[in-house]
């Protein structure tokens, strides 16, 4: 069956209301190393990805730098990115649904790679 | 890179001890800043960790990781000119960063910065409750939540008493110097603090059972930095270590799966941890080389007498009785006088016991503390007063802080009107017998 490819950008909001202490960050880091892992056994995961600076820059026509992040219009931190293979959207969204992200607050974006 | 990590506690472990290297390296007065570097770099170690796996020593990482974390918040703070002397510090640090991951290596129990938090936290300007507290947060990477969680205090109130406590500890002049000349006074609260903290964890009043082995797992990880400390080994920190290991040693017995409690009468010893009995044992040999028997000496000594004893019937109470009233005069307190009438009731039967229980000095602090109550109705209960007994643990039900208190009240009040109903047999007349057969059903 031919598949789809999907960008996931993981998201958080960049205030986080809860301070999660040393023992939640252990748990999520657990969660996201299996969720990975599982993608990858099931066959899910085209490209690991990697994780992302909360700032940069951007730049526009000319090197002229707009501004430099972290990025002031959004609300989100982007914390890195996968792309995944799935068959259609659907599944790509169920799969991101079992993303730990989620799990505190967080959000995945899920976004078709343009074929043709 | 495909490294696990140590074990489930590790991030907790070194968030205190990073906290206290950056506390040390920048200042007390940048506690907060610390705290917030370190907030952020474990929050980059899920981040980062999560795709490229754990790293071979991910200790250093993160040393690293929140040295320059605190670089980069002291800049965002503006404060990068006025505190060049830090900044140019902390890159002396990176500089020698061979000899520094040589330091990474050591077991934490070498490194100083942590025993300093430790005794910076129970400054006396402090009040006992929140030097507790601040010890589980600095030094355990306890968020407020869970501080709050552990005490049952509301977040509020917990987030109140941390925030008072930071800032008398921020405004001392540096962290707690080993060699200073009130040492020894220091020493002393500290050791009360995780004793404070053990206790909390095994009798404490936290519904999660969980949560409370966090705390008696965290006050043993800190009563063994002091030991291997050696101007902070003393007898009575041998003592109060091997007071954490012989009781800790009955947790698995204590409370079941389901986190249901039961009496040390009515435990199963086998399931008692060896391991830990040993290192208990040992850790009390140690203690014994001084001149002076502190209250940790003689709660240790009841603790190893337990844990000697082959069972509840063979356990010599006469001696346990005698320790009791050894700690009674070195520590008046309800509660130690309701543990000794609970080993009078065994050493002399349960009329004396109750004789015992009811003239406790003081006895009117235990006002909202189930255990009297509980242990009246046990002893009424052995003298075939069933009703009395009833009575009592209504009471204790009533005052039972937890769902675990109350299942266990609950058996004990059922146990009651069985045996009204029945009228008392000549067994439960006796003095306790935890083999007892009739007993052992009603569990």
């Amino acid at each position: 069956m031919a598949m789809s490819e999907f960008l996931y950008l993981y998201r958080l909001p960049a205030d986080s209301p809860n301070m999660p202490s040393a023992k939640n960050m252990q748990e999520r880091l657990q969660k996201w190393t299996a969720w990975f892992k599982d993608l990858e056994t099931r066959g899910y995961l085209k490209v690991l990805g990697h994780p992302l600076e909360t700032d940069g820059a951007v730049v526009t026509e000319g090197g002229r730098t707009v501004h430099d992040g972290p990025y002031a219009e959004s609300k989100d931190i982007v914390l890195g990115y996968s792309v995944v293979q799935a068959k259609d959207l659907a599944e790509a969204r169920t799969i991101a649904g079992g993303c730990p992200v989620l799990g505190y607050g967080g959000m995945v974006e899920v976004r078709p790679i343009r074929q043709m | 890179m495909t490294a696990s990590l140590p074990d489930e506690h590790f991030f907790r472990r070194e968030s205190g001890r990073l906290v206290s290297t950056l506390t040390r390296m920048l200042g007390v007065h940048h506690l907060a800043l610390a705290e917030d570097a370190v907030q952020e770099t474990l929050a980059a170690a899920v981040q980062v960790w999560a795709f490229r796996g754990v790293p071979e020593n991910p200790s250093a990482w993160l040393t690293t990781a929140a040295r320059n974390r605190a670089v980069s918040l002291l800049r965002r703070e503006r404060t990068a000119r006025r505190f060049a002397p830090e900044i140019g510090r902390l890159a002396d640090a990176e500089g020698t960063a061979g000899a520094d991951s040589a330091v990474a290596h050591l077991p934490p129990a070498l490194r100083d910065d942590e025993l300093r938090m430790m005794f910076s936290c129970c400054h006396p300007g402090i009040p006992a409750d929140a030097q507790v507290a601040l010890v589980l947060s600095l030094l355990s990477g306890f968020s407020a939540h869970e501080v709050s969680e552990a005490f049952l205090v509301s977040r509020a109130a917990m987030e109140k008493r941390l925030s008072r406590a930071k800032k008398v500890l921020s405004g001392t002049r540096g962290l707690f110097e080993l060699g200073a000349r009130d040492f020894e006074t220091r020493l002393t609260a500290v050791l009360r603090a995780l004793y404070l903290l053990f206790n909390e964890g095994y009798h404490g009043a936290c519904p999660d059972g969980a949560v409370r082995m966090d705390l008696c797992r965290e006050a043993m990880r800190l009563v063994a930095l002091l030991v291997a400390h050696p101007p902070a080994a003393t007898p009575a920190t041998h003592a109060l270590a091997a007071l954490m290991a012989l009781d800790a040693a009955r947790l698995p017995a204590r409370v079941n799966e389901a986190g249901d409690l039961t009496e040390l009468a009515r435990q199963d010893r086998s399931r008692w941890d060896a391991g830990l009995i040993a290192r208990g044992l040992e850790l009390l040999e140690a203690s014994a080389r001084g001149e002076v028997v502190s209250e940790y000496h003689l709660e240790a000594a009841i603790a190893a007498t337990h844990a000697l004893a082959p069972s509840a019937e063979k356990t010599p109470w006469g001696e346990i009785v005698e320790l009791y009233d050894a700690l009674l005069r070195l520590r008046p307190s309800p509660v130690v006088a309701l543990n000794r009438a609970v080993a009078v009731a065994e050493q002399l039967g349960p009329e004396r016991g109750l004789e015992a229980l009811r003239s406790i000095p003081g006895a009117e602090r235990l006002a909202a503390y189930p255990f009297y109550p509980a242990a009246l109705g046990e002893l009424e209960l052995r003298c075939g007063r069933a009703s009395d007994a009833r009575r009592h643990f209504r009471a204790a039900h009533r005052l039972a802080r937890n769902p675990a208190e109350r299942t266990f009240l609950t058996r004990r009040i059922a146990e009651c009107e069985r045996q009204s109903s029945t009228g008392p047999s000549v067994e439960d007349v006796r003095p306790p017998s935890p083999s007892t057969p009739s007993r052992r059903r009603t569990r």
